[in-house]
């Protein structure tokens, strides 16, 4: 297949998860209200939460699918996951400020001094916010080998994340432990990987 | 006149919770001779068309329902919420869970041990230790600790009138309520990652548990309780946070010493024994100044300032004089 073929093809796949939650909105505002529940802004919280953990664990599934299974052409599409991350944590962080808490500075204020899981979720977002900044081209030729340094705050960012859901999680651990199982075994092949290759 | 509260059945043009509406309000300018005498019908042809799955005692008991002077008169969350969107975790986590997966559950017949400080104690069939107590209708708000509400109608007996028969001793101060454990029905209380202990145990303390207007529920809405809200029977403490009013009820036990409860021994800095709903102390996760009295709107998330007592601070306040309610939460 053609390069940019694919990569056009691909960025549709980074689009899904937002088109299925755009279609829902529509639903919601024009035909049916109860489509997302009562609670419909905490829906969207959690499925933007949800899916912005899901290609978080896509980035780091990147390297052990080229040495494993010999997937390569997923490398080239590493940074647009990356950035796709970085733009569902983001709509989750809006979902969150704008249709929670309707922008009231002062409890948004209030939640990030005194709640845990706010906090180490923002911290992530940080991170996350930083790698897709640096993203591009230009970046990627500026930093030079410090450009591969920074991007390793991926893996703390993803540690955070899993604290965040652990903080979130109330009566069960269940799906935490599974997307942990996940992000530790990514990371663990990835420490011995690039222990091996240096 | 038939009117369905099932949301799958399609009848969108007749909202139920309007028809219901309209039909109380029609109930509280009749004679209240009359409205009692009434009040039967309007709550049969509520649970006809849901096709209720109770034993006939139980809707014949929970038709018979009376209007309460206790009931709110906030406007109602609509059937469909009520029974779509709970927290009972023994169903599983999502807030969709309960209905899903809550369908397997056979709440009949249903047995409830009692022990402890009573002179009442024993297995009892749910039949012979409800008949001829009074169902009364409940509009209640039900707080969530989680920062939402909702605002219900229950059917159910004041818990005073259940507690009075089974007669505790004075030495009993506090009564404990134990969840059915069958975790072949109830999938999550076979999860191996469970953060909670199951069964779920809750408790109240004896004043709390005979105040006017703690209710042991047997229905919502004109029917019995479905499943996923705690068939068959369960309690409602509506100055308390939801996690207080324990679902799917099969042991009371009158204990002298405050009882050990679920969330508590879970992670007790979060969750206390009292849990009564106050603005003030936040909880880690949640500030609880304010509620999302639901449905909220995609654009208008419906919030409310929290009452002390979710309201009911001046029929239950004083149970809690001198108290400490920041250390007692
Ligand atoms: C400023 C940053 C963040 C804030 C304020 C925030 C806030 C929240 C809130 C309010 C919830 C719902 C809690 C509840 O159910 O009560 C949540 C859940 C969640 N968040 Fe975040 N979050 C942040 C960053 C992130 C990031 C960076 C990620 C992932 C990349 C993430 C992933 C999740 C996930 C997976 C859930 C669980 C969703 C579920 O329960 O289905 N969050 N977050």
């Amino acid at each position: 297949m053609d390069k940019v073929l694919l990569t056009r093809w691909f960025w549709w796949i980074l689009l899904l998860p937002f088109v299925f939650a755009g279609a829902r909105v529509v639903q919601v505002i024009w035909y049916d209200p109860s489509a997302l529940g009562p609670d419909p802004a905490q829906a969207l919280v959690d499925l933007f939460g949800t899916t912005a953990l899901w290609f978080l664990c896509a980035v780091l599934f990147v390297t052990p699918a080229r040495a494993v299974i010999g997937v390569r052409w997923l490398t080239r599409q590493r940074r647009a996951l990356g950035v796709a991350c970085f733009g569902y944590a983001l709509l989750h962080w809006l979902s969150y400020a704008g249709l929670l808490l309707e922008w009231q500075w002062q409890n948004l204020g209030q939640d990030l001094l005194n709640r845990p899981y706010i906090i180490v979720g923002f911290l992530a977002g940080l991170m996350l916010l930083l790698l897709a900044g640096t993203s591009n081209n230009t970046s990627v030729r500026l930093l030079g080998r410090r450009w591969r340094i920074l991007h390793r705050l991926v893996y703390p960012a993803a540690l955070l994340v899993l604290v965040h859901m652990f903080w979130v999680a109330r009566s069960d651990y269940t799906e935490v432990i599974l997307y942990s199982v996940v992000v530790l075994l990514l990371l663990l092949y990835r420490w011995r990987y690039s222990a091996k290759s240096t | 006149m038939k009117v369905s509260v099932g949301h799958k059945l399609g009848e969108r043009d007749v909202t139920p919770e309007a028809v219901y509406l309209n039909r109380r309000q029609y109930l509280k300018a009749s004679a209240v001779g009359a409205a009692a005498l009434l009040a039967p019908t309007v709550k049969a042809s509520l649970a006809t068309g849901s096709a209720d799955p109770a034993p006939l005692w139980l809707q014949t008991q929970n038709n018979q329902a009376a209007p309460s002077p206790f009931s709110s008169t906030e406007k109602l969350t609509p059937y469909e919420y009520v029974t779509g969107y709970n927290n009972f975790y023994e169903f599983g986590t999502g807030k969709d869970d309960p209905e899903k997966h809550g369908q397997d559950f056979r709440p009949h017949p249903w047995q409830i041990t009692v022990s402890g400080l009573a002179e009442g104690t024993g297995t009892f069939d749910l039949e012979d230790l409800l008949k001829g107590l009074a169902v009364e209708e409940r509009i209640y708000r039900l707080r969530c600790v989680e920062a939402w509400s909702m605002v219900i109608p229950w059917l159910g007996v004041p818990m005073a009138a259940l507690l009075q028969r089974l007669k505790p001793l004075s030495s009993a101060r506090f009564v404990s309520f134990e969840t059915v454990y069958r975790p072949e029905e109830m999938p999550g209380q076979g999860s191996f990652f469970a953060a909670i202990d199951y069964p779920y145990i809750e408790g109240l303390r004896m004043d709390e548990a005979m105040h006017p207007l703690t209710l042991m529920a047997t229905g919502v809405y004109g029917r019995s309780l479905p499943n996923q809200n705690g068939a068959p029977i369960r309690l409602i403490v509506p100055w308390k946070y939801g996690f207080k009013s324990i679902k799917s009820i099969r042991k009371i036990t009158f204990t002298a010493r405050q009882p050990q409860t679920t969330w508590q021994k879970a992670n007790a800095r979060e969750y206390g024994f009292y849990a009564n709903v106050n603005p003030s102390v936040d909880h880690p996760r949640w500030s609880q100044a304010e509620e999302r009295r639901l449905p909220s709107t995609l654009f208008a998330s419906n919030r409310v300032p929290t009452l002390p007592f979710n309201g009911y601070a001046d029929a239950v306040a004083g149970l809690y004089q001198g108290m400490d309610l920041t250390k007692y939460y």
